[in-house]
């Protein structure tokens, strides 16, 4: 029996709502048979992994401290893959975001203007746009690979990374790790939700969701954006300017990855250390596509992505699961998407064979 | 033609064919008779290509049967159908330019590469059909290109040759040496399945043919004792539109001048544009003629601002008496500059976005955006006023451009830019793949934009349709625009000799 791909007249709203959906089945049964297969009590662990991080508050307020970094670097990186600039390096964006909002309490550690954490923010924010717009700078001069400049990008800044904490910024009192000294309280966020972890990054997340959403979905400037991308003869056709979309886009990514690395070192971590990133720019990749690239989706799929992470925390204690059972999940998750995305504009036809 | 007696060569009973709702083709009956040149006749969105498809196993019918020599087929794939003895020369090639034409020949027909090129070399002088084997693709000019594809097909000894629109990309001579080919290809027993909209090229060069519209079959003629109206009407179910309210123009100021412009382009096989001096008044049509490929691109880029020029040069291009050249596109559509190019879709056009949000593209100005939000209501609004004025075929604004056809969507780009109500307007290919009905409203649209004092240029390749309404012609020829010829006084065969450079000699020896 053979099947034939048919290209629907327009995009189906219905299977853009359901693809997600399907793709979460798939991925839950894939992974229940991958665990069965590596001897891991199957159904505990995805019992585990799924429902776990919804069942008991600390845990859902973890998933909320998550979300907040995934959220705010996937709105960005959307902006720029609906433009059709890859950039993969947000990693290295969010390092250097942590770097530079961390320069501040480091060199001024007797600091105690309130106006501290806000100067943070805006400096992390300089930090990623600054290594993004690197590749930015490549791409319109020389027409270089974003994707491949702003990945290897990523690796450079681990090692200024390094560099930095095992160097200069080393806490003299701490006993040889690679770490600075604990931020003074000036230089940390306030609190969100009482008696948890959560700060008001997950609100800069919010607003950065509504921001993307009035740019891209109602904007004369994301219509800008996306015509450079998908059609860019189109583009020139109607005089917007290609590198002014590849500038544009790079910087909104960088700053959203640089706050989010700013939020961490004044949020969670109080200081700066090597695991500043625990994978938030790789994983944002996988958000932004699993929303669909679109504001509203990435808010929901920033959500199951950090549950995700919680879930196979709680299913490595649990139920004896590997860590890296969690990245294949992601993985899978990411793998099933864009299978059931093709179904969105496409549609399967079983091919009929003509009378001979 | 079609003796009683005699048997036909290839006979479709009955075939259907459907696209989700749309019906490409139903049941049609077609017979091809031995040493016939066949004519397939109809607007774009007939089903003439569908139905070739399915005859060269690119599709298969949903119903209905094929009979090939008298025994039933069902060919699967071009493989098979080549096997059968049919060949099939598209309208866009399948050739790669980087590769020799040997090279591309030996990629469907087994053979030592030293026997190949003699046998390229003999069909070649047989046929009319002379190609270097040795030549690189790129090289290559479209008429030759073509002459490789058919040349293709006949190393494999077909019986019948399929041709999709053969002469769309071919000047007039060249067309005239194509008929004669296919003519001796006639006389030694090769049938010939030719698609076309061109009723006269019909006339002149096929025994028969089969007319459809809107997938079924409205007629058989033989078209040369059958009338170009006749035709026409079961073509179009119609009659055709009357001729151009042409009139004289008063021509008023010079709205576009270029003047002195040099161009060099990055692309190494487009001529360098050389000295160009051009002027369109407001209240005329100033057509340039010539093959694609000598410049015409460029050209249309460095008017449309899609091209800038350095600011040193920017008198070479001017607008009302401004220089312009180093302004972009949108700075350009500002001053009342609008284009309409040649490709619709992903230039002129965005295929994945609605017609509303493309109506945006160009139009954003207008009202549809407000302190950067893009009015939708607006939006919607415009592009429902462009669907009706210009009567584009679509089920409404929220309809996806790359779902419309080729010619409703040149309706809605045209419509799109004559309502920013331009000073100047550029027209690349204004009717191209366009059917007929439409190319003469599109026509009568341009005319009409003339008498109310608009100034127009018309870049095209088709000389009639420049002939129909422009006022003054050029001749863009390697890079070299010819002196201005007014319409009344020149003829075809003239623009002929300037679009092969005969003119150009002629006037170098008088000087």
């Amino acid at each position: 029996m053979q099947f034939d791909l048919i290209r629907r007249d327009r995009a189906s709203i219905s299977m853009a709502l359901l693809a997600p959906l399907l793709a979460l089945l798939a991925t839950g049964l894939v992974s229940w048979a991958i665990f069965a297969a590596i001897g891991t009590p199957a159904g505990l662990a995805l019992w585990t992994m799924a429902a776990s991080p919804f069942t008991n508050w600390y845990d859902f307020s973890e998933v909320l401290l998550k979300m907040a970094p995934l959220l705010l670097i996937a709105q960005g990186l959307a902006i720029g893959f609906r433009a059709r600039v890859f950039n993969i390096g947000a990693e290295g964006q969010l390092i250097l975001g942590a770097i530079f909002a961390s320069a501040l309490p480091v060199w001024f550690p007797g600091a105690t203007s309130p106006l501290l954490w806000p100067a943070m923010m805006v400096a992390g924010m300089a930090g990623g746009a600054f290594w993004a717009g690197i590749a930015a700078f490549w791409r319109t001069r020389l027409n270089a690979n974003e994707i491949l400049v702003t990945l290897m990008l990523s690796l450079i800044a681990v090692q200024v990374l390094n560099w930095l904490l095992l160097g200069p910024w080393k806490d003299p009192a701490g006993f040889n790790f690679p770490q600075t000294a604990m931020f003074q309280a000036q230089a940390l966020l306030p609190g969100l939700l009482p008696g948890t972890r959560v700060n008001i990054a997950l609100l800069f997340a919010s607003v950065a969701s509504v921001a993307a959403y009035i740019l891209m979905q109602r904007g004369v400037a994301g219509y800008r954006l996306v015509v450079t991308g998908t059609a860019p003869r189109a583009a020139g056709y109607a005089g917007f300017s290609a590198a002014r979309g590849v500038w544009l886009s790079l910087l909104i990514s960088g700053a959203a990855a640089g706050l989010a690395g700013a939020a961490e070192v004044a949020g969670p971590l109080g200081q700066l250390q090597r695991s500043v990133s625990q994978g938030y720019g790789f994983a944002a990749i996988i958000v932004a596509y699993l929303g669909g690239l679109h504001p509203l989706g990435i808010v929901v799929s920033s959500l199951v992505m950090s549950a995700l992470y919680i879930g196979g925390d709680n299913a490595a204690v649990f139920a004896d699961l590997p860590q890296a059972a969690v990245r294949v999940v992601q993985g899978l998750l990411l793998t099933f998407y864009l299978i059931a995305a093709t179904l969105v504009r496409y549609r399967i036809v079983r091919a009929r064979v003509a009378p001979a | 033609m079609a003796g009683g007696d005699a048997h036909p060569l290839l006979r479709l009973e009955g075939v259907s064919k459907s696209y989700g709702p749309v019906h490409a083709n139903r049941s049609v009956d077609l017979a091809v008779m031995p040493r016939s040149i066949h004519a397939i006749l109809g607007e774009n969105g007939a089903g003439k290509s569908t139905l070739m498809k399915m005859i060269y196993g690119v599709e298969t019918p949903d119903r209905g049967r094929i009979h090939w020599d008298g025994a039933p087929v069902a060919p699967a794939s071009p493989a098979e159908a080549r096997a059968l003895g049919i060949g099939m020369v598209f309208q866009h090639f399948s050739l790669f330019d980087t590769l020799t034409v040997l090279e591309n020949v030996a990629l469907v027909v087994p053979g030592k590469p030293r026997a190949l090129a003699a046998r390229i070399r003999d069909l070649g002088r047989d046929y009319g059909l002379e190609v270097n084997p040795d030549a690189r693709v790129h090289a290559l000019s479209v008429g030759e290109r073509q002459r490789v594809e058919i040349l293709r097909c006949l190393m494999l000894d077909p019986k019948l040759l399929i041709l999709d629109e053969p002469t769309a990309v071919l000047p007039p001579q060249m067309v005239a040496r194509l008929f004669d080919t296919l003519r001796a290809l006639r006389d030694r027993g090769v049938s010939i399945l030719f698609i076309s909209h061109k009723l006269d090229e019909i006339r002149a060069l096929c025994d028969t043919a089969t007319i459809l519209r809107d997938g079924v079959v409205t007629g058989r003629a033989d078209p040369r004792v059958t009338d170009t109206r006749t035709l026409a009407t079961m073509m179009i179910g119609r009659e055709m539109p009357s001729p151009l309210p042409a009139g004289t123009a008063k021509p008023g100021e010079v709205r576009l001048a270029l003047s002195a412009l040099d161009w060099t382009g990055p692309d190494p096989f487009a001529p360098p544009l050389e000295g160009i001096e051009l002027a369109v008044r407001a209240g005329e049509i100033v057509g340039i003629a010539g093959i694609s490929g000598n410049g015409q691109a460029d050209l249309a880029a460095l008017v449309s601002g899609e091209q800038v020029l350095p600011q040193a040069r920017s008198g070479a291009v001017a607008l009302d008496g401004a220089a312009i050249g180093h302004l972009g596109a949108e700075a350009r559509r500002k001053r009342g500059l609008a284009f309409v190019p040649e490709e619709r879709l992903g230039r002129g056009a965005i295929p994945e976005m609605a017609l509303w949000q493309n109506a945006v593209l160009t139009a954003h100005d207008r009202g549809l955006v407000r302190r950067g939000m893009i009015d939708r209501d607006a939006a919607t609004r415009f592009t429902e006023t462009c669907i009706a004025d210009f009567d584009v075929r679509t089920p409404g604004p929220h309809a996806e451009a790359g779902a419309l056809s080729g010619g409703n969507l040149q309706k809605f780009v045209m419509g799109r830019e004559i309502m920013l109500a331009p000073r100047v307007l550029l027209v690349q290919q204004p009717t191209w793949g366009v059917d007929v009905a439409a190319a003469a409203a599109i026509r009568r649209r341009l005319v009409e934009m003339r008498n109310a004092g608009c100034a127009i240029l018309v870049i095209s390749e088709e000389i009639e349709e420049l002939f129909e309404i422009c006022d003054r012609l050029h001749v863009l020829r390697a890079g070299r625009l010819s002196p201005s010829l007014a319409t009344p006084s020149t003829s075809a065969e003239e623009i002929g000799e300037w679009m092969i450079g005969a003119a150009e000699d002629r006037h170098a020896h008088a000087v």
